[in-house]
Formats: structure tokens, sequence, C-alpha cells
């Protein structure tokens, strides 16, 4: 099943290589990551996508709580949250294409912020899922390039991952 | 005040150190004795430093993985970090696999790797090597040092982190340019330090304590199951009690030998692999297991799928992460095991409750009919020496009190088997890693620091060979081991694997060319014996213990044919055994 796992990171040189070599080691799977400072500049912020059964995903947590400059973790997908990524695509857009790529985006609430005469470059926000359907939606339209952020997560209400 | 006056007012009060000063006073003021180490170009100025005071002495070895091993003996004798001073690239490389045995066996270790100057890494510059990147995965903590006025700190931070929690080796790397002689920083050590990302509990949680203490008082077929944890935890005293309180049968593991004393009749032996018959039998057929310390490591639980399919487990472990691992735990409990099982006995004690009597009577019935059924016993019909018979021998003339520092093979079963530790801290092996060439090194750190007892290096003719050249380091600092080489011309546990799976072709574990032990040990300035038959070990052993200070090296030539038994069957439970060449369960 997939999991969104928050940690909390001292932000330390080496602490990112500690705790992606954990994974690799252990043979634990990455789906996505993404990591930057928090408010905090001495804690970075690390949301992480993975997936496994019950047991690879307690050993995970807990491995990953050893780790000396893990300050917390937390399985946000456990609880309500919400969870949201950053997708940047580049199309190929010209002639009848232009139009309908232009409603597609719309449709999904992107914006289009890079445009030349043959491309238009999407921005989109959403869930993981979302960001998928709409490479779906595109459909015949040519894809150049696409960027993905990962999945970010923060858990609702009055919860939080912080110290 | 200015920053500037301030730090004139600062360096009147405070002593101004170098970064090399700062490396070895801090160690002298966390109370190291001993630090084990070889120099090299990277960490010259820390050995300068070294050179220039009295308190902290340092062990020149001939290899760098040996430094490490004494300093991971030295840790599990005392319970106290051992450190090791190394140079950058090959002198850090070297101790690679001395920080990975002291990992494995979660034993307290702080490393101390010199490093290029901190211009020239990345660079692949002379002797540069990434011993962080190296060492990450093999060691509890690493850091490096990025301005020499936090030596003091970063050494307070290693020992704090090694020897907290679950304890295990901590590497720091100190790039050249942080040790400069003629820049002066003001030195302050620590004495303490708190990390918020790293608070390891301490007592287990009250509710859990008090659901393990019914679930073990209303067992009916229990087993107390206490691993390294019990030693490195401190917990052979309230272990002792508990079990005695309630006349609960004990097995230690490999890693937990003496954390029980093996002469009390509750105790019914090591567990595993090469487990007696008894205690695999008393595990598979338990209720009620009490794993103290233990981490049901694939060498004790055989197939986990067939482990002990009526027990109720409860664990006890500093580290949650070795709960519900690999076996599920009913009732885990975190926390260090000495506090949790003081809880345990109080709670007991308090309820003055004990288990049913009459289905412990016959539990324990049950458990002595197990106990003569193998009873490890061995061939003793044949005129050729046996391992165990060496063993045993050895156990008798030192009481069961010596330091026993094994290799790896064989040789360490049976060791592990037929010596009778009754204290904890005794039994000293490379038991996660299973690291080949640690023994001698091993039973050099233990003499170094108990001179007067009885140090023992149970080894084989492939084991010693990996690391022989410590012999002179020996002979350097008058260590007296007493070595005991129980020689079969094999790599003995490799050719019983090829007997048992591949129909005796002994692919590359023969080893022709041995060198005369006996004259190999002479060359470095030490006594050989050598045995080869049965009625000459008495009076080698004899002359050996009596030759207190010297070391000697017996070369004892065994059955190249013998095998060792007990032996769980792959991929069975717990109590599916080979007992000899052709009995099995």
């Amino acid at each position: 099943m997939r999991h969104i796992i928050s940690v909390l990171l001292e932000n330390e040189s080496g602490a990112l290589a500690r705790l992606v070599g954990l994974f690799a080691q252990r043979g634990y799977n990455i789906d996505s990551l993404n990591v930057a400072p928090t408010d905090d500049a001495t804690l970075s912020r690390l949301t992480l996508v993975t997936h496994g059964n019950d047991q690879v995903i307690e050993q995970i947590s807990k491995q990953l709580h050893k780790l000396i400059e893990v300050v917390k973790v937390s399985d946000i997908s456990e609880a309500a949250h919400i969870e949201r990524e950053l997708m940047l695509v580049k199309v190929k857009a010209s002639g009848n294409q232009r139009e309908e790529v232009k409603r597609c985006a719309d449709i999904f609430r992107g914006q289009i912020i890079d445009v030349t005469p043959t491309t238009y470059t999407i921005q989109l926000v959403g869930t993981s899922d979302k960001l998928d359907a709409f490479l779906q939606a595109l459909g015949t339209t040519p894809i150049m390039e696409v960027v993905r952020s990962g999945a970010s997560g923060i858990a609702r209400g009055e919860k939080t991952l912080a110290l | 005040m200015t920053s500037q006056t301030k730090s004139a007012d600062l360096a009147r009060t405070t002593e101004m150190l170098s970064g090399a000063a700062m490396v070895i006073r801090a160690l002298a003021d966390e109370g190291v004795e001993y630090l084990y180490g070889y120099p090299g170009g990277a960490v010259l100025h820390i050995y300068d430093a070294l050179f220039q005071q009295n308190k902290v002495k340092h062990v020149l070895v001939r290899h760098e993985q040996a430094a490490t091993h004494m300093a991971d003996a030295y840790a599990r004798a005392s319970g106290k970090a051992g450190v090791v001073l190394v140079t950058s690239g090959p002198g850090a490389t070297n101790a690679v696999t001395g920080i990975a045995t002291a990992y494995m066996d979660s034993i307290p270790m702080v490393v101390l790797t010199g490093q290029v100057m901190s211009h020239l890494i990345g660079g692949d510059a002379f002797q540069e090597t990434d011993m962080l990147g190296i060492s990450r995965p093999i060691c509890k903590h690493n850091m490096s040092v990025r301005r020499p006025e936090d030596i003091p700190l970063l050494i307070k931070k290693a020992f704090h982190i090694a020897q907290s929690g679950r304890p295990g080796p901590v590497v720091l790397d100190i790039p050249k340019d942080m040790t400069m002689p003629d820049q002066k920083f003001p030195y302050h050590y620590p004495s303490d330090v708190s990390l918020r990302s790293y608070q390891p509990k301490q007592q287990g949680h009250a509710g859990q304590i008090k659901k393990a203490v019914t679930a073990l008082l209303a067992a009916k077929k229990p087993v107390l199951y206490a691993g390294g944890g019990a030693i490195l935890g401190k917990a052979s005293a309230e272990l002792t009690e508990l079990a005695q309180l309630l006349n609960l049968p004990v097995t230690n593991t490999l890693m937990g030998l003496g954390a029980y004393p093996a002469d009390d009749k509750q105790f019914i032996g090591m567990l595993g692999m090469h487990g007696s018959y008894e205690a695999n039998q008393t595990m598979h057929h338990a209720d009620l297991i009490l794993a103290v310390g233990a981490r049901f490591d694939d060498r004790v639980t055989n197939n986990t799928k067939k482990f002990c399919p009526d027990a109720t487990i409860i664990h006890i472990d500093i580290d949650p992460a070795s709960i519900s691992k690999t076996v599920n735990a009913h009732i885990p409990i975190v926390g260090l095991v000495q506090p949790v099982l003081a809880d345990m006995l109080a709670l007991l004690k308090q309820k003055k409750k004990k288990l049913d009597a009459a289905a412990l009577t016959q539990w324990w019935q049950q458990i002595e009919h197990w106990r003569n059924v193998h009873g490890g016993r061995y061939d003793t019909e044949t005129p050729l020496l046996k391992p165990q018979y060496v063993i045993e021998q050895v156990s008798k003339i030192t009481k069961g009190e010596a330091y026993v520092c094994s290799d790896v093979g064989q040789h360490q079963m049976f060791a592990a088997q037929y010596y009778k530790f009754n204290q904890p801290n005794r039994w000293i092996n490379s038991g996660g890693l299973g690291t080949m060439g640690f023994g001698l090194p091993a039973a050099m750190g233990v003499k170094l620091n108990y001179p007067d007892a009885d140090v023992v290096c149970v080894t084989g003719e492939g084991s010693i060979q990996m690391n022989i050249q410590e012999l002179s380091t020996c002979k350097q600092y008058g260590l007296g081991v007493k070595i005991i080489n129980l020689n079969n011309g094999y790599l003995g546990m490799v050719k019983q694997w090829q007997d048992m799976n591949y129909e005796s072709r002994y692919a590359s574990s023969y080893m022709d060319s041995l060198p005369d032990f006996v004259k190999l040990a002479e060359a470095y300035g030490h006594v050989g014996i050598r045995v080869t038959k049965p009625e000459e070990l008495q009076p080698a052993l004899e002359r050996a213990f009596a030759l207190k200070d010297q070391l000697v090296f017996l070369d004892i030539h065994i059955d190249p044919k013998e095998h060792v038994y007990p032996m769980q069957v792959p991929g069975g439970a717990m109590n599916d055994m080979f007992l000899s060449k052709t009995e099995r369960t």
C-alpha cells in the first residue's frame, strides 16, 4: 500500500545521504522524495512516498527514527491529510491542438506559464493521481518534458509535525 | 564589551589548544586510557600532540583492522567505548571490517579517521577516500570536523552516541587542516551533551511491564531467551534474579553467553543453529518466551514461519526496530533491559505470585528429558584429539573465569558450546558479522586492559592467519595471550557445509603449506607448543597457563573430520536438528 511519510531532519550535510542510503541498504522503495528547509533554518522537512505491507512500513518508520539526525517521523497517510504535487509539463502545441491543450489545462485548473508559437509549458498542482490523470487526458498531444516534484503532505486540522 | 575584548578575555581564562591537542585532550578528559591506531600523513599533527603528553597511551598495531578489534574487545569486556585512531585513505579503509564488526554486535566504539585537507576533499587527493560515505551503512553515526573549535563537542557527541541507547561505533572524520599545530582555539570539554533528535528511551512503559508480568505468571511452559543486549545493558544480575525467582529455564544466544551462569541448573545452553538440543526443543514447545535484549536473528530462529508456534512473545529491547522485525512480539517493551527487568522484579515481588507449580514441574521434567537426549555428547572413542575436549580442558584449567576471545568458524561454536561462561563480558566473539581475524586482536585488547586475567584466543589455522602479524604487537606490549589454535588443516565450517550439502567436494577449504606455527611463534619472540595427541594436551595447557606473562601459541592438531552438532536443519523449525553425522530429529 502507498504511504506518505513526513520526516523532520536536522539540516546538516550528510543527513539526507544517510536517509536515502537507509532505503537502498534495506531494500525499501522510494516512489518519490522531496526535501527543503522549513521556517526553522536548522530543520529540513522531507516527504517520502513509499509502498509496502504494514510490517515493512513499520520497519521504515522505526529505522528512520533510529537515524541520529531524524527529529520526527510521521506516516501522514495514516490519518486525514492533504497531499500536493507540482508538475511542469512542456507539450507541443500548434494549430488546432493549441486550443485543445488550453481547454484541458483549464479543466484541471492548470496554468500555462510559458508560451512559444509551438509549445506550452503547463503548471499543475494536485494529488499525484490528479497529475497522472492530466497526463492521460493530454491524449495525443506530444509531451516534450515532464518535471514532477514528488508529493508533499500535511495533516488536516490541528495536528502538526513540528518541534 | 566588544567581541574582541571578549575573546581576549576568554583567552586569558581558557586554555588555548590546537585542534590536534584538543583531540588528545578531549580523549583524556573523557577518561580514555588507551588509543589503538596507526599513524599516517593526515594524522601526524594528532600523533605529535599524543607524543607530547602522557595521559592517553597509544598502542601501535601492525594493521588497522587489529586496532579496531582491540578497541572493540576492550568495549565488550569493560562496557566502555574503545577508541581508534587511523589515517586517511588506506588507514581508514583497513578499519572498515572492524567498524562493521562492532556495528553488527552493537559495540560502542569511537573511530577517529584522518582526512586530507578540507580544500582538497573531492579532488582525488593522495590518500583521500570518502570515509563518511564508506562508513555510513556500518556505523551508528558519523560526523566530520568543519571548524577546529568544534572538536571537543564533536568528541563528546561521539562518545555520547556510541555509548547510549543501542550502542554502536561512531566515526569522526578529521581533515588535516583542522589539527594545525600553530592555530589555537579556546578549549572547553563539555560535561554533557544533549541532542534534540536523539533521546533514547530509558524506562519501559509501565502498562506494558504490567501486561508482561501477568502473561509471565500465567505461563505453563515459559522460557527466558537472553541475548547480547542483556550483557550490553548490564542486566545480568536482574536477569538471574528474575529467572531464579520464577524457576524459569534460561537459554542464551551466542552473544548472550555469560548473561546467565552456565553452571546453574536452570541454564539449558545456547540456542539456535548450533544450540543445544534442550534449548531448541524448549523454545519450540514453549507457551511463553521472555526475550531480553535479543533480536530473533536468523541464526536463532531458523525458519521464522515455523518458529515457536505456541508462544506468546514478550520482547524487551532498547531498539524499537529490533522488535517485531523478524518475529512478531505480542508484548513489546522498549527500554533499557536493566531498569525494565528491575521493574518487573519489583512488580513480581509485590504480587507475591508464582507460576502454576504443577505445570512448571512438568515442564522441567520434559526439559530434563531433552537434556538427556544429546547433552553435548561427542565421540570419545577415537585416538584423535577432539576440539570439544580441548575446550572442556581449557574451561577447567581457567575455572571458567578466563576472557575467551574467539575467531570465527567451527572452533567458535565449540568454544561457545563447551566453555562454561559464568560471568558476563567474558565471551568475546564476532557474532553478527562473523569476522575471521577478530580473535587475536580481541584477546590483545582485553589482555592490555586486564593484565592479571587469563585471556584466551580460541582460533583455527584459517582465522589466525588473517591477523597473525599482530604477534609482533603482542611482543612490543608484552601481551601474554594464550592462543588455542584448533588446527585441522581445513576451513572447518566451510568443510562441514561441503560435507553436508556438496557431497564433500572441498572447494578451496583445504589449506596446503601451512606454516610451522611453533617456529612462527618463536620467530616473533613467543613460546610455541605443538600438541598432536590427547595425552599431550594437559601438560601443554598447564605449562602455557603457568607462563603468566608470556604469549603461548598452542598449535593443537585435532580430528580434521569433526563436525559441530547439534545443527538446525535449514528451512526447518527451531527443533529440527541434525544431532550427529547419522542422526536427526
